[in-house]
Formats: structure tokens, sequence, C-alpha cells
């Protein structure tokens, strides 16, 4: 394996980190309304994420980082062609951290529930404007030969892009219940417990139609599938983990099924991937003008570097990251401090 | 609609906007860790009191802070696509080693340390706290690393095959530590350390000019005070000087449009207060004779480069540079005569504490410091215009070429809207934290201090026990 299949398969380690980490964020955030009720609730399920949801977004500064620093083209095409798509993100990122600082700062009731109203709807709007970008980018965009791609926000809002934000969010939101679960206890515990089975069918049936989707209609993507039929073990797998969560959380053994769906988020990047490399960006208009992670990349002198920056700094950031995870690990106590 | 010019516009908003609140939350941090220290110390509750206090205000500092700062790295490539292609070899690496070097460090111990008075012991508590200051300036060390390879580029070659033409790395150590990198550096830490000494600064004096907390205010002026006036006049006499003349080696033209110089000239004055007029090519004001001279060159004689030794096509916008560096070194003069005057105040029958003239002075420091940084870095990046990577790459040729006009006009309708609120939000929610003032300890502890874990070991086999509450 090469510095730029190296560089490849580290964007998607980083990327899953980022989907699995700031993905539990979003799907408390989802629930946040609709199983919360009361004010101690809602301060629960914040705080349930209150430690660690701006180390979990750091996922994505260095998602975006590493594209930048590896494969600066990619990088350009993709932010200057989903222009008004970003600045969406932008919107529901900002709107969604100061909701989460916000909110318990003023006692006041009206205050607080526009807040739990921005937090949980700007949870829902990231994970769908995430679902769409990433079903944009397995269709294809119509980038030209210098990269540059005209595209509106309406193009972009394909029914397939639409189908696949439609599963990120159900996707997020059972991710972050089984994440609830954990923190959780009581009534507000329960009434999570009893959401679960319908995400969890509703995933199943939203994930089978892009499948298919992908099978009847992206031929790149089914044709490397067939030409290396072993690959097929990624998406089994992916399926594995889901049942695998499934029967972990009818055993109460909340812990084990939050891993394995963190694990299935994880396979399901990696099974995109696998059909779009070496693809960074695939053309609509010509296969020729496709950004690979071959004339995308930085040149060996910078991914040489880069690898080292890496290998000097992920151990690290992964040993006290769990560190804080495992001091925070438990249910989640109110205290003076808390959101 | 021209979508270079928005885009612009709107790099400088988001830009300026985001940079209100980076120097507080290192110079506010630094001040929480010399609080730490001095509790860790003494032992003495009214510290802990005011670290439980300057730690909400800090969240709010920094809450508002990562949410505008993840804009500017996602702008680079939205606004500035062909910038993005060109500088990404270079400036790329340097951002990705921010976010894990960095980023992460502050990120990751953020929640023990808005989370951790009640569930550490003061030590643990000092260290989460520390890491994350440390976390914080590493980040900005990072951040002006990059910048300053903009400003002074180096370590790179110019690759036109394959296209598009880019910058490739041909030496890390170089694109690291260009020339302008260091004393940039040490004047951004300094310039944050007086905006956050100046932020305790003022609000104690508030305190003490509405006679609320008045005790706490005395001790938390009395650590304030001293560090401002000494990061002040660092600056000043320091960092100040050292990144004039890095200027004065790499950038003459900045230096000429910041002093108005339009001829070149021996024994060159400094300006202190003046108007460029661009059409006739004059500056009028008030100046020092030979001042110049002496602070670039440490020589009265020596000959300044003026504007007539550039192509005018190549001038920044003068007066605009010109403005905005003088409110700023205006401003870091007043800096530490304010902070002189208070600590003779304070050696002359303690009378800094009652001094309403004195008091009004330090309340309006924090509103001083932050104008003098914002003004600090427009003169940076404008005085840096019509380049974005100087001398290498024009600004007008870094703008995304798919972007319309329409699109930008809308993004920057939603900066503008979006800014505003989160502006008056954040001055609201302040204000509110201000005025209520630090809370009573039996009112923020939970526990008993000594029964919170105090070393590493403690911290991980409590975890184990179920924790009371």
């Amino acid at each position: 394996m090469g510095l730029n299949e190296l560089w490849f398969v580290l964007l998607v380690v980083i990327v899953a980190g980022y989907l699995i980490l700031d993905g539990f964020d979003m799907g408390v955030g989802i629930l946040h309304l609709f199983a919360a009720r009361s004010d101690t609730e809602r301060r629960i399920m914040l705080n349930s994420i209150g430690p660690v949801w701006d180390g979990n977004e750091v996922w994505l500064v260095l998602g975006g980082g590493v594209l930048f620093a590896a494969f600066p083209l990619a990088y350009a095409s993709l932010f200057s062609g989903f222009y008004l798509a970003f600045m969406l993100v932008l919107l529901v990122m900002i709107l969604r951290t100061v909701a989460i600082e916000f909110r318990s700062k003023r006692p006041g009731a009206a205050w607080r529930k526009t807040w739990d109203f921005v937090f949980s709807i700007c949870s829902l709007g990231l994970a769908f404007l995430l679902g769409v970008a990433f079903g944009d980018i397995l269709t294809g965009v119509p980038i030209d030969a210098d990269g540059n791609m005209q595209v509106t926000l309406i193009e972009l809002l394909n029914p397939f892009a639409l189908l696949v934000g439609a599963t990120a969010v159900v996707m997020f939101a059972l991710h972050g219940g089984i994440y609830a679960l954990m923190k959780t206890d009581g009534d507000l515990h329960d009434r999570i417990h009893r959401w679960m089975p319908r995400l969890m069918v509703a995933f199943f049936v939203l994930n089978t139609l892009v499948v298919l989707a992908i099978v009847a209609s992206r031929p790149l993507i089914s044709e490397r599938y067939l030409s290396h039929i072993w690959l097929v073990i990624f998406p089994a797998a992916a399926l594995l983990a889901l049942i695998l969560s499934w029967v972990m959380l009818r055993r109460g053994r909340e812990l084990s099924a939050f891993v394995a769906s963190g694990m299935m988020i994880a396979l399901l990047l990696i099974s995109g991937g696998i059909g779009m490399f070496p693809n960074l960006l695939v053309s609509t208009t010509d296969p020729a003008y496709n950004l690979t992670v071959y004339n995308a990349a930085s040149e060996p002198n910078t991914l040489t570097v880069m690898l080292i920056v890496a290998l000097i700094g992920m151990p690290i950031v992964l040993l006290y990251t769990a560190g804080v995870y495992y001091f925070f690990a438990g249910k989640t106590v109110l205290d003076p401090d808390s959101y | 609609m021209d979508p270079e010019l928005l885009s612009r516009i709107q790099f400088a908003l988001t830009a300026s906007f985001h940079f209100i609140y980076p120097p507080l939350s290192m110079g506010l941090g630094t001040m929480l860790v010399i609080l730490g220290i001095i509790y860790l110390r003494t032992k003495d509750p009214k510290w802990r009191q005011l670290s439980f206090f300057w730690v909400k205000v800090y969240a709010l500092i920094f809450a508002v802070g990562v949410a505008t700062g993840i804009v500017q790295e996602f702008e680079f490539g939205t606004n500035w696509a062909n910038y993005s292609r060109f500088v990404g070899n270079v400036f790329g690496s340097l951002l990705a080693a921010e976010g894990i070097f960095a980023f992460f460090l502050e990120g990751g111990f953020l929640g023990l340390m808005l989370f951790g008075g009640n569930r550490l012991g003061p030590r643990m508590w000092f260290i989460a706290t520390f890491l994350v200051v440390f976390g914080a300036h590493f980040s900005a060390l990072w951040i002006v690393m990059a910048n300053s390879w903009m400003q002074t580029p180096a370590g790179y070659a110019i690759q036109s095959t394959p296209e598009p033409v880019r910058a490739v790395m041909t030496n890390f150590w170089e694109v690291m530590f260009t020339p302008s990198f260091l004393p940039r550096i040490g004047h951004v830490f300094m310039a944050s350390g007086t905006a956050g000494a100046a932020l305790m600064l003022s609000v104690s004096a508030w305190y003490l000019l509405k006679k609320k907390h008045v005790e706490l205010a005395k001790a938390n002026l009395k650590v304030a005070l001293p560090f401002f006036f000494i990061f002040a006049a660092i600056n000043l006499f320091v960092a100040g000087p050292i990144q004039a003349i890095e200027v004065t080696n790499y950038q003459p033209l900045k230096l000429a449009s910041m002093e108005g110089l339009w001829e070149t000239q021996s024994c060159a004055p400094l300006m202190i207060v003046g108007w460029v007029n661009e059409a006739e090519q004059t500056t009028t004001g008030i100046s020092v004779p030979c001042l110049l001279s002496i602070l670039a060159y440490q020589n009265p004689q020596a000959v300044v480069q003026g504007l007539d030794a550039f192509d005018p096509d190549l001038y920044p916008p003068i007066n605009l540079v010109f403005q905005v560096y003088h409110l700023m070194f205006n401003l870091a003069v007043v800096f530490p005569i304010i902070g002189a005057l208070g600590i003779l105040f304070y050696f002359w029958k303690r009378k800094v504490f009652h001094s309403r003239f004195v008091l009004w002075l330090f309340v309006i420091t924090i509103f001083m410091a932050e104008v003098a940084v914002i003004s600090g870095w427009w003169t940076a990046e404008i005085g840096r215009q019509p380049w974005v990577v100087y001398n290498v790459l024009q600004t007008a040729d870094a703008v995304s070429p798919s972007i319309t006009g329409e699109m930008v006009a809308a993004s920057l309708f939603m900066f503008i809207a979006l800014y505003s609120l989160l502006f008056i939000l954040f001055l609201f929610l302040l204000n509110a934290k201000i005025q209520k003032g630090p809370e009573p300890l039996e009112e923020v502890e939970t526990a008993a201090v000594s029964s919170l874990p105090n070393t590493f070991r403690e911290v991980f086999r409590r975890r184990n026990a179920p924790r009371a509450g």
C-alpha cells in the first residue's frame, strides 16, 4: 500500500471516528424533544453529551484538515461545489453548539424551550445534510476538467440523496438512543427504550432501500463488488453488527449494543469507501475528470510529513480521549456545574 | 454581484468576529491557571470561588469561539478553492497538525475543566485547566504558523505540472519556522495575555465601583493588575518592536503603508495620528522625527523604504492599513500607562481600590484591548493585500471559480444575521453572569474538597465506587 492509498484509509478512519462520536451527539439531539419531557430530563440528555461533545466535533475539524492536506484538489472541489449545502451545515453546527451552551444559562421556560427546539432540529438537520452529502458523493458530481462544478442546491437534494439523508437521521437517532440508554435511568430510560425497536426497523428498511438503489443505479460501485465478490464481507459485517446491536439491547447489555452500532456505522462507511476507491469525487461529465487519491493528492513529501504527525499525535489523542470517557462513564448526574 | 468582493467581505467578517474570542480564551485561561496556582499554594477558599466564577465565563467565551472557528476551516474550501488547490500541500498540513496536536487537547480536556470543579480535587482540576489552556495556546501557534507562511512563504517550490500550479513542500521545518512566525506568535501571545488580564481587571473594577463582592474583587484586582501591566509592557517594549523589525525586513511595503511613508528617506518620522490621502500621495498628521528609522533599524540615519520604492498596482488600501495600525499602536501605548498608574495608586495608600477615575479606566480596558487585538489583526491581513500568499498568489486569483455572486450574497446575509444574534446573546449572557458575580462556595460545591480525587490513581480508582449524589 502506497502513501496515497494509506491516506485514503486514514481519511475513512477519521470520518468514521467523527460519525461514531459526534453521531451519538446528533442522535441524542434528535431524540431530545421526543424522548425527554421535563426540564430535568432534558438537562440529563444534554449533560449526557456535555463533557464530550466538543472533543467529538474536533474529529470533523480533523477530517476537514486531513482532506485539505492530503487531497487538496478534492477538498477544494467538494467544498466550493457544495457551497450552499456547506453553508447550511455551518448554520446548523453553529446553532447546535450555542444551543448546548446557552440553554441552561437562563432559568426561563420559554428560553429553554426555544433552545431545546434549536438543539434538536439542528442535530437532525446536521445528520440529514451529512447523509445528503454522502449520497451525492456516491452518485457522482458534474465536475469539469478543472474540478469545478455548477450544481444547485435543488440538484443536490435529489431523491437518492434525500433517501440517504433520511437513513442517516434514523441511524444516528438509533446510535444516540443506545448511548442515551447507558446514561439515563427511570422513566426517561424506559421511554428511550421503547423508541429503539421502531428505529431499528426503520433503519433496516431505509438502509435496504439505499443498498437496492446503489445496486440498481450506481454501476461503478456495484461493479467493484461484483468483480471482487469477497469484499461483500464488509456490508455483510455491517448487517451482522446491526443484528448484534439488537441482540445486546434485548439482553440489556447497553455498552455492547453501543459498540456494535458504532462498528456498524464504521463498516457502512468502509463499504462506501470500497465502492468509491480510488475515486474521491466521480465526475458525471467525463470519467477522465474524476478526482482520485492519485491525481488529487498532495506530493509524497507532504503525505510523509503528515503521516509522521499522525503517528505521533493520534495515539496520544486516543489515549486521553479514552481516559476522559472512562472518567465520565456511568449514569448522568446533575450538579451545579451541569448545563 | 462580484463573488470575489463578497467573499472578501465574508471572510473579513467571519474571521474578525471569530477573532474576538480566541485571544480571550488564551488570556483568560492563563489568568485561570494563575488563580489555580495561587489556590494550590494558599488553600484560601476565595481563590477557589473565583475559579468557579471565571470557569463559567470561560465556557461562554469558548463556546462562541468554537462555534465560529469551524467556519474558518470550511471557508478556505468554499470561497477560496483556487487558494486551497495552490497551498494544500503546505498550508493544509499545518491545519491538520493543529487538529491532531492542539485542538484535540483543548476539546478533550474542556469537559474536565468545565465540569471538573466538583468531580476532581483541586490539583487534578488545575491540571485539566492547564491542559485546556496549553491546548488553546498550542492551537493558536499552529494557526499563526499557517498564517505566517502566507505572510512570508518559505520552504516550498512552485510546481506547474500536472495542472493546477501549486506550491509543494520542500522543507517542513522552513514551512513551520518562516521568518515572521516567531515574532508574530510572541506578539499574539502577549496581546492575548493583555486581553485576558484586562477582562479580569475590568470586571473586578466594576464590582468595586458598584460596591459588590468587594473583598473578592480586591483580591482579584491585585492579581490581574500586575499581569495586565507585564503583558502590555512586554508587548509594547519587546514583542511589538520585534515584529515591527520583522515587517521592516520582510514586508517593507507593508511597513511603508502602516506609516503612510510615501518617500524613501533617512531619518524617517513615526506618525502618531494622521490621514493618508491616497490620490495626492500625501500623509498629514503629527509625527516624531527619525523615530521610525530608530525603531526599524536602531539608527536615526537609516534609510526606510517609502511607497515610492514599490509598484503602485501592488499597494494595499493604504489609509485603512494606516488607521487600523495606529489605532492598535496608540492603544498599545495606553495599556502600560494605565497599568503603571494602577500600580502607583496601589502603593500610594491602596488608593486604587477607591479612585473612581482609575477604576473606570480599568473597566474600559477590556473594550480597548479587544479593539487593539482586532485592529492589529486587520493591519497584518489588509497590509498583505493584494496578495493572499505574499508575492506569490493574489487574492483575486484565489477565489472559487464555481461560486456565483448570488450564492455568496446569500451566505453573507446568513452570517450577518447569525453573528449579530450570537453577539447579542453572548453579551446578554456575559452581562448576566458578571452582574450575578461569584456565587458563595456553599452553593457551587456539592462535596467537601478533601473528598475529591486528587491524584491520577484516585481519579481512576474512584470510578469503581458508586458516586454519591
